[in-house]
């Protein structure tokens, strides 16, 4: 247990970690469907202080990995028009399109801009009134209420040369999709703490019923994984599959209804392609009718897309837990933060990112991914940006 | 997914009809838009995410995840220079990209 010590509180870490090898008896796999989730699980080493009967699957929720490539490479197009200010997160900034990214246009020169919030995004509009400022619109349910407000402010202002290129996905339909794959291993699910706090919890006791999965609300510290995976344990070991929330102090089982309301305002639901993943039915969000004047694709003709991925990536078999990171052959050689193939490699919530930074794997050969070989002292100094999603 | 850092509500004020305020991050002070958590207080600690507040939270689970993420590099990652950043990942040199 090498890791103990970098704990906020070790002997409560302990004390999860004795309860969890007690209660282990089966052979389990239970997939952290959130990319903040992973890059903790990896950086504190979760994953190797838990008994050899739980191994932890990474999920698909890790925003800018799963925007589909054609959207990307749309952005990518209107970033270039030199009427435009383009404002995004920075995490989105070196995601790979089919022949370039964000980072390059702006160093060629295109108006790119990193926000905080998307309301500085709309800031920018108002201040300048004779350019095309548009906002990058991507995440989960977590950030889709701050895009909303911002197109309603946009509306409630009138600020005519604002707008969003939209590209929001939802965990439950993705949850759905993972159980229904024929390659399904996953058993249990720990579901992410803030997209909860804004959605709540109604979604998730159906999907516990219909595929027989414990979903356990799980935070992002250290220590709140080890609970969620304790409770989520304990439901396998005693064959119960419910709802359980190990992250109350974020998460009410209404959700936020104020933000709730204004999701469904200014969103409806929609099929959504995701990247590495493939459509999956009514699994994201697109602007409502009332407020189609402010959505990007509208408004800028960007036709002729024709997106190409990397030949050799497996990026979206790492999104469907089908891989772990390190298996794919492109792992740290053809592919690294710095020359990334795939936007898992550059996400701060993308795990091949997280097994970059924190493990020293060299490759497929080193697949058993021993605790031996895991050491964060040796991981290179190289950031990624922040996590948002 | 879904980052959000706790902060401290220290000025409250309407703005374009939108219950605004300033939130401190361990010392790093941000607007943050409050509509969605419309029963705050000045003092309260909130939740934040891309600059809206989705939750209150208690102080002292406010306080121990603040100094959690200090200690990770986080509150750095979240409130720090997002272009320098990406310069540095992509293995160029800050001032090569305006």
């Amino acid at each position: 247990m090498k890791y103990l010590d970098e704990f906020s509180d070790p002997d409560l870490a302990k004390r999860l970690l004795d309860q969890i090898h007690q209660a282990t008896t089966g052979q389990w796999a239970i997939m952290e469907v959130c990319g903040g989730q992973t890059h903790s699980i990896i950086r504190h080493g979760i994953d190797q202080l838990l008994p050899g009967g739980v191994e932890m699957i990474h999920g698909p929720g890790c925003p800018v990995c799963v925007t589909p490539l054609e959207i990307i490479d749309k952005a990518l197009a209107i970033a270039r028009r030199p009427e435009v200010i383009f404002c995004s997160f920075g995490d989105m900034l070196r995601v790979p399109g089919s022949v370039d990214d964000l980072f390059r246009i702006k160093s060629q020169g295109g108006d790119v801009r990193v926000v905080y919030s998307p309301l500085d995004a709309l800031k920018l509009a108002r201040d300048n009134p004779d350019r095309e400022v548009v906002f990058f619109g991507i995440g989960f349910e977590t950030t889709a209420p701050a895009n909303a407000m911002t197109v309603f402010q946009a509306k409630r202002l009138g600020v005519p040369n604002f707008s969003l290129l939209v590209s929001h996905v939802l965990v439950p339909p993705a949850v759905a999709a993972i159980m229904e794959s024929p390659t399904c291993r996953v058993q249990a699910f720990l579901a992410a703490g803030h997209v909860c706090s804004v959605m709540g919890t109604s979604e998730y006791p159906a999907l516990c019923d219909k595929y027989g999965v414990p979903i356990v609300v799980t935070g992002f510290e250290p220590l709140d994984i080890l609970e969620g995976i304790r409770k989520t344990v304990l439901q396998l070991e005693s064959g119960r599959h419910e709802l359980e929330n190990a992250y109350p102090r974020a998460v009410q089982a209404e959700g936020n209804p104020a933000a709730m309301d204004m999701l469904r305002d200014v969103f409806e639901v929609t099929d959504r392609a995701w990247r590495g993943i493939g459509m999956i039915p009514g699994s994201g969000w697109r602007l409502s009718e009332a407020y189609r004047d402010w959505d990007a694709e509208a408004r800028f003709e960007v036709g002729g897309i024709r997106t190409e991925e990397s030949a050799i990536c497996r990026s979206g078999e790492v999104l469907q837990g089908l891989i772990k990171p390190h298996e794919c052959a492109a792992f740290g050689k053809e592919c690294t933060p710095r020359n990334p193939l795939g936007a898992t490699m550059v996400s701060s919530e993308g795990a091949c990112a997280a097994y970059y930074l924190y493990r020293r794997l060299g490759g497929p050969q080193s697949a058993a991914g021993s605790a031996a070989e895991a050491a964060p002292e040796a991981a290179p100094a190289e950031p990624v940006g922040a996590a948002r999603g | 997914m879904c980052l959000a850092v706790p902060g401290r509500v220290d000025a409250l004020a309407e703005r374009d009809r939108t219950l605004m305020a300033e939130v401190d991050f361990g010392g790093v002070r941000k607007d943050v838009c409050c509509q969605y958590v419309p029963d705050v207080s000045i003092g309260d600690y909130v939740i934040v995410h891309v600059g809206f507040a989705i939750q209150r939270l208690d102080e002292a689970s406010a306080l121990r995840t603040l100094s959690e993420f200090e200690s990770m590099g986080i509150l750095e990652e979240e409130f720090g220079d997002q272009v320098a950043l990406a310069a540095k990942q992509a293995g160029l040199a800050e001032g090569a990209v305006q």
